[in-house]
């Protein structure tokens, strides 16, 4: 497999973090208590940590003197192969954990095949997180329950949430052609397979929330493609504002 | 684990790694930590492993920054690298790591099972690390770091971090 197309594979992942990292990050400060604040803020860094050695990694498959923060913040919109969920914008708590719920759910299932990888980096990134992800999907599981089973006015706007996000859920088993070299040369998941487990995983917890089950049948994507919502842009404004105004600048 | 450790350790340079701690925790020293992975000296050059206990951890940085330090004062030049392989655990806090960790008020990590249990709210086992009552509470999952949870204690009522089992 060529370097380039294991740093495509390698976006394909880690840019769903990075996203969710960044709308999890803008909550710093404006959490709903200072506890939810911290654990939101936790995730964003755990997600942050993940990307780091996903773009270490890439940087340095790239060759071209290249660095994490060049691949982070210095890509145009298009070159962004996040899925359309991580990027949906932070509307209220219940929100902010459905979607939360939605990726961590896919991001455990994910990464436990990954550690199958046999990509060495690839593997040792997914064993580590696996750890710190079980523990995120744990959490958002459990706001989900008690949200979903809570009040009438909570339960009203987790459904809300639910239904308004269920239509972003299908894009993340869709295989792209990154996917499919990836799959073939073994380093890769075949996320197609992971649909099955997702939704049994995720309509036990909506059933345990007393949550409806969308029934829709339509499904947005593009965000695989590079093609996004419009909220994306605003998103990279805010994440990449300190390196567009301060080239070459470190934390 | 431990012995593990000693065929990757120089014990020559414990000493120097002992006196490094973790940036977030004063009172812990990185070998009792247990992210130090690797400590040899090669061709003059002290190369030394570290792993991180949770992806994000931004004492990371810190810690290499310090190795680095501590061994240009006793004149050898230090290289540092960051590996992932093997995820850290805190089963690798050495008994001495979790005294310190005790006596600094920051429960230290119970089992896996019963990691899982205290989290859950399902049992009160978790022992308050400042008046030793096991009733406590957990306020939140997340804690002032990545690695522990809040908790409080219903006895003598103060709050204190509960690090968390990561296995």
């Amino acid at each position: 497999m060529k370097n380039e197309n294991i740093i495509q594979y390698i976006y394909g992942i880690a840019d769903n973090a990075l996203i969710l990292g960044q709308r999890l990050s803008e909550l710093c400060g404006h959490g709903p208590n200072l506890e939810t604040d911290i654990a939101l803020t936790n995730i964003s860094l755990d997600l942050f940590g993940q990307i780091r050695s996903y773009f270490q990694y890439a940087a340095k498959l790239s060759g071209d003197k290249k660095t994490e923060d060049d691949l982070a913040f210095l890509r145009i919109e298009r070159e962004y192969k996040n899925v359309l969920l991580v990027e949906q914008p932070n509307r209220h708590f219940g929100y902010v954990l459905t979607r939360q719920f939605f990726y961590d759910v896919f991001h455990l299932l994910l990464l436990q095949e990954l550690q199958k990888s046999t990509d060495e980096t690839l593997t040792a990134i997914a064993k580590k997180g696996i750890k710190e992800v079980s523990y995120h999907q744990r959490f958002s599981s459990d706001w989900i329950k008690r949200l979903g089973d809570g009040t009438e006015e909570s339960h009203h706007k987790v459904q809300e949430a639910v239904d308004d996000l269920w239509k972003f859920t299908d894009e993340l088993f869709h295989m792209t052609e990154d996917d499919r070299v990836a799959v073939e040369s073994g380093i890769g998941v075949d996320v197609s397979k992971l649909k099955e487990r997702y939704y049994k995983r995720v309509g036990e917890v909506l059933e345990e929330a007393t949550l409806t089950i969308p029934e829709t049948k339509w499904f947005q994507k593009g965000g695989k493609q590079g093609i996004h919502s419009e909220h994306m842009g605003y998103l990279l404004a805010d994440l990449q504002y300190m390196q567009r105004t301060y080239p070459n600048m470190e934390w | 684990m431990t012995i593990e450790l000693e065929q990757h350790i120089n014990p020559k340079l414990i000493s120097i790694l002992e006196k490094i701690s973790d940036p977030e925790i004063p009172v812990l020293s990185i070998m009792d930590m247990g992210v130090v992975r690797y400590a040899q000296i090669v061709d003059d050059v002290a190369q030394i492993k570290i792993t991180p206990t949770y992806s994000g951890c931004p004492a990371m940085d810190v810690i290499g920054d310090d190795i680095i330090a501590a061994f240009k004062d006793k004149d050898i030049k230090a290289e540092v690298d960051l590996i992932l392989s093997p995820a850290w655990t805190t089963d690798w806090i050495t008994p001495r790591g979790r005294k310190a960790l005790e006596e600094y008020g920051i429960a230290a990590p119970l089992d896996e099972e019963a990691d899982k249990e205290a989290l859950l709210g399902n049992k009160k086992i978790v022992k308050c690390p400042q008046c030793g009552s096991i009733h406590t509470k957990m306020v939140s999952q997340f804690g002032s770091t990545a690695c522990k949870a809040l908790f409080q204690c219903e006895d003598c009522l103060e709050p204190f971090d509960y690090f968390k089992c990561l296995k």
